[in-house]
């Protein structure tokens, strides 16, 4: 027997790390949920606005606080679960305050309105290249742990780490190529349907590998050690394992059903996240079962009472969102709140409740000690409990309600509903779920409160001794089943993760890709201006997508408010795309000549004097700003680069274009009394705004026929 | 750099999509009946490795 120490030091750091991006992350929800009732509280401060705080509370609830809590759930698992320390200490600290670094880098630049404008990766290039490099450490550091380990078997839950660590460096690497245009600023490398099917590709996958596999192999392990008893069928979890793995990489086209984007793609994407229903409940059964015969327990525990929930609610949002992807339901719960209470039973239900239970089961073995207050946990769980129902109904009522208003017409043939009203009759709702998330904000802290409390009455075991045989090199006279070989080499295991899901990541990009007839072009499309380039890059730093669709689907409804249908050739030009996945507002994809100069500036000013009752924040600092000429030539270069015609040498001549084109803007505005220096940004989020869509009625009818 | 229109230019470029079906198919077939012939008390032992 050898004797040996777990390092429990770095599990108690991610832990608190879980704690407090986790408080700050759902502050930073809560304040975007009253945001949108209340758009005064943006205080008129750029930083503050709807558009930066929204990407904020999504970047830190997914990668700080899910982040940290698989982190710290991993660190611990793993080590039990191989019977060796950390491979590298070194590296699990480089690990750790990396990791943060990141966060806070993120924070920063994200308030800052540094973005790359594509959702859930909104980072810009540097951290990208510093989420690589902290990734590759943290996988050096599993593997170096694997490959050390004195047990020979490697049970279900290190599987799910192995996918989860390879699937999203992957995912990270394909999404995030783009042209640094300067430190802060870069350009998606592709373009409009391109664009838009790697990110949903990213974007669906980051659900399924950042917050869902991992926290499936905490299940794996946490449950059955909560309930202490072995998971209800390991083959179970086999095939569990294998077949979300392999369906799951399909399933992104779903966020993108009567888009642009080719038709064939969007029905791949509606079969695989059909399949995805198999395996999600399989897992979830699975977890449930284990408790057979344990429900007693159930009513003691308030860890096992949290993981309940949870894989309850993995259940019930992995039934939904099969249901969310078949094209008739996907028509009404697109770009409507329906979709914002489905991630939330995700987010709030399996992956905060995870967590939580996970805490409370980790920091009185960590501290040697028990749980301050048993019955303050249970109250966090009935507090969250109730908070997730108070957040996740309203949202599904008004997701309803609004989808049906926007599709409701008059006998007469008319929309009934302007788009205004159809907003100002939820407003109630989102107040309702603004109480919830308090509501279970609230829960979490008390959790932290109980659990400072239990640190305080404990002491802190940093290294925890343990013995264990050592492995020994064993010789099979009989042939083994490949599946055993397999399962107890970890590379091979990784190698074997990656084909399974580079197979389905290459099938449903590579042709879009690659075939022209998937994106037929319009001649009429032409490269943005420079001021309109300008303008696009300013729309992106204020995170309009968070609130705006440039994506008008092909329902009488939709063709009725916005104009014609989104084509994919009309977004060729668009590094990155901005298709949006929320009306908060209306969609903008043809707004372009419906409304005089004045109307935008005034709006941008004041937006409630143009449309009262709007929940549209002020950006009066656009009137002030100054466009950044000094980066037009860059920016024209990495467009050429990136395939966008503009003559060559352009980028010398660019700026004066620019300036012509804002003398027009600024000239239009003067004949309705407003006088604006033509240099401000106001001029160039105008000249892109009239742009938007109008290149299509440009195009000769004859030539739209053949198309 | 642009990245369109490459794949035109293969020939025979049919066969990707059905081998991958294939792959597919097979990756399924294989974990099927692996699982189905697995060895339950090895199962049972792995399934007690949170436990120990």
């Amino acid at each position: 027997m050898e004797r040996f120490y777990y390092d429990n030091k770095i599990v108690k750091y991610f832990g608190y790390a879980t704690m407090l991006w986790g408080v700050v992350g759902m502050l930073a929800g809560l304040y975007a949920a009253i945001q949108i009732y209340a758009p005064g509280t943006s205080m008129n401060f750029a930083p503050t606005t709807f558009g930066r705080v929204r990407p904020v509370h999504t970047n830190a609830v997914i990668f700080a606080f899910v982040g940290n809590c698989i982190f710290t759930g991993v660190y611990y698992s793993l080590q039990r679960l191989c019977k060796t320390r950390m491979y590298s200490d070194k590296l699990s600290w480089i690990h750790f305050w990396g990791w943060q670094l990141i966060i806070v880098a993120a924070a920063i630049t994200l308030f800052l309105g540094y973005t790359t404008g594509k959702e859930y990766a909104e980072l810009e290039w540097p951290i990208d290249i510093a989420i690589t490099l902290i990734w590759v450490v943290f996988g050096i550091n599993i593997f170096g742990t694997l490959i050390k380990r004195r047990e020979k078997h490697i049970y279900v839950a290190i599987w799910f780490y192995i996918a989860t660590w390879v699937t999203v460096a992957m995912l990270h690497i394909v999404n995030s190529f783009e042209i640094p245009v300067s430190f802060l600023k870069s350009y998606s490398w592709y373009a409009g349907v391109q664009d838009a099917l790697v990110q949903w590709w990213y974007g669906h996958n980051a659900v399924a590998f950042f917050l869902t596999t991992p926290i499936l192999g905490l299940m794996y392990y946490f449950l059955p050690k909560a309930a202490n008893r072995p998971v209800y069928s390991y083959r179970l979890s086999i095939i569990h394992f294998w077949a979300l793995i392999f369906i799951y990489i399909w399933a992104g086209p779903h966020h993108l059903l009567y888009t642009a984007l080719p038709d064939w793609a969007q029905s791949l994407g509606t079969v695989f996240s059909v399949m995805l229903i198999a395996p999600s409940w399989g897992g979830m059964l699975n977890g449930l079962f284990t408790l057979r015969g344990a429900w007693d327990k159930v009513r003691e525990d308030p860890v096992l009472k949290f993981f309940v929930v949870a894989v309850t609610c993995y259940g019930m949002s992995t039934f939904e969102g099969p249901m969310m992807s078949l094209k008739n339901v996907n028509a009404i719960a697109h770009f409507s709140d329906w979709v914002i209470a489905h991630v939330h039973i995700g987010g709030l239900g399996w992956n905060g409740f995870m967590a939580f239970g996970m805490l409370y089961y980790l920091v009185p073995r960590l501290w040697g000690t028990s749980l301050y207050s048993k019955k303050l946990a249970t109250n966090h769980f009935w507090l969250g409990t109730i908070g997730i129902v108070v957040y996740a109904i309203p949202m599904y009522w008004s997701g309803f309600t609004q989808a049906q208003m926007w599709k409701t017409f008059t006998e007469e043939g008319q929309l009934k509903f302007q788009f205004l009203e159809t907003v100002t009759h939820i407003i109630p709702m989102y107040i309702t779920r603004s109480i919830g998330g308090a509501l279970y904000l609230t829960g979490a802290i008390m959790m932290v409160y109980n659990l400072a409390k239990t640190i305080k009455k404990g002491s802190f075991i940093a290294n925890e001794a343990a013995e264990a045989a050592p492995l020994v090199k064993e010789k099979s006279a009989v042939r083994e089943y490949w599946h055993r070989v397999i399962e107890r080499k970890p590379m091979t295991m990784l190698v074997v993760s990656l084909i399974v899901v580079a197979i389905g990541g290459i099938l449903e990009l590579v042709p879009t890709f690659l075939v022209k007839s998937n994106v037929p072009t319009i001649s009429s499309v032409k490269p943005y201006t420079p001021l309109e380039l300008q303008g696009r890059d300013i729309y992106i730093r204020e995170g309009c997508y968070t609130c705006h669709s440039q994506m008008i689907r092909p329902f009488r409804d939709e063709v009725k408010r916005y104009g014609e249908y989104s084509k994919a050739g009309e977004f060729v030009y668009d590094h990155p795309f901005q298709w949006g996945s929320k009306r908060t507002g209306p969609d903008l994809a043809r707004v372009g000549g419906k409304y005089p100069h004045s109307w935008h500036y005034n709006h941008m000013l004041d937006p409630q004097s143009m449309s009262p009752g709007s929940v549209m924040p002020a950006y009066p600092w656009l009137l002030d700003n100054k466009i950044d000429t000094a980066s037009t030539p860059a920016k024209i270069r990495a467009m050429q680069k990136l395939g966008v015609p503009y003559p060559e040498g352009y980028d010398q001549e660019a700026n004066k274009d620019l300036m012509q084109q804002a003398s027009q803007i600024a000239a239009g505005l003067k004949l309705d009394k407003i006088s604006t220096p033509k240099d401000a940004e106001i001029v160039a989020l105008i000249a892109y705004l009239q742009r938007l869509g109008t290149d299509i009625k440009a195009e000769p009818k004859d030539q739209s026929a053949k198309n | 750099m642009k990245f369109i229109h490459y794949l035109e230019k293969i020939t025979g470029v049919s066969i990707f999509p059905l081998t991958s079906f294939v792959i597919f198919s097979l990756f399924f077939l294989v974990m099927l009946i692996w699982i189905l012939k697995a060895d339950k008390n090895r199962l049972k032992e792995i399934s007690r490795l949170p436990l120990d």
